[in-house]
């Protein structure tokens, strides 16, 4: 699903990175406040829904080759967050919908979990 | 580092104790490095993710310190050095879990005990040396290439 579609579905304000939402394909994604579990556990290219606003949260995706940030519940990062997205090129979106229901939109329109990469590669713990 | 490789690369990062604003800067240069050099991007990944976590662990609780980037032909090593204050208890800093960050790192989304453990993950060979009231070293070491192959 292109990265357009999913600020769509989930009703989402697009804060950085709009240049890339129609270039962006995402089929997995993960919700995590924990940027340790991040970047033990997302696959590169998986969309990270977070209520975190921290520069670590984007340090974290870029380290991880992750395809965008969605802060959920109305989060809403600083300037200097947004600012650092830019220049290391990583989409952020902003949507009122809490984890739990933007994990399920998502879930419901197909969108896949990293548990199943981790199982077929033997990885999960 | 081999002395007969040729294309050996050194490169020493500075960081600083609670460097808050800068952290992750190290990490993305190391991934910058090794895109640069190119390594298979596994790898580069694993040696981004253990790069990052050291510098928080190097950012959250040391006085100081630097990364430490070395590359040839069969392997890349990150080597996070600090001037104190070490760790006493080196099997329980290893423990999932266990952290002695305070609220604000945790707040940041770290903090919870993942650090080392994240780094060993990412590693092939990983070794902490650390004496109190001198300081920590730790190595971990990705093979680009089996050894001896």
């Amino acid at each position: 699903m292109r990265l357009e579609e999913i600020a769509r579905l989930i009703d989402a304000d697009v804060i950085a990175g709009r240049d890339k939402l129609c270039a962006l394909d995402v089929d997995t994604a993960c919700g995590a406040d924990l940027m340790s579990d991040v970047l033990a556990f997302c696959h590169e290219r998986t969309l990270l829904l977070t209520g975190l606003t921290s520069p670590q949260v984007v340090r974290s995706a870029e380290v991880a080759g992750l395809s965008g940030i969605v802060f959920v519940r109305g989060k809403k990062p600083g300037d200097d967050v947004i600012e650092l997205a830019n220049a290391l090129g990583i989409p952020l979106l902003a949507t009122d919908y809490p984890m739990f229901e933007t994990c399920g939109m998502l879930y419901g329109a197909g969108i896949g979990g990293t548990y199943r990469l981790s199982r077929a590669e033997g990885t999960s713990s | 580092m081999t002395a007969r490789d040729e294309h050996a690369l050194e490169m020493d990062f500075a960081v600083g104790r609670h460097d808050f604003a800068a952290a992750g800067e190290v990490a993305s240069r190391v991934k910058q490095v090794l895109r640069q050099l190119g390594i298979a991007s596994d790898l580069v990944r694993r040696a981004a993710v253990a790069t990052y976590e050291a510098e928080m662990n190097l950012v959250i609780h040391s006085n100081g310190g630097k990364v430490v980037l070395r590359v040839d032909s069969e392997r890349i090593v990150v080597e996070a050095c600090d001037l104190g204050p070490g760790i006493p208890d080196i099997e329980l800093a290893m423990r999932e879990g266990y952290s002695t960050a305070s609220d604000e790192v945790r707040e940041m989304g770290f903090g919870a005990g993942m650090g080392l453990p994240n780094m060993r993950r990412c590693s092939d060979s990983f070794k902490i040396d650390s004496s109190v009231g001198r300081g920590t070293t730790v190595t971990t070491v990705i093979y680009i290439a089996e050894p001896g192959s």
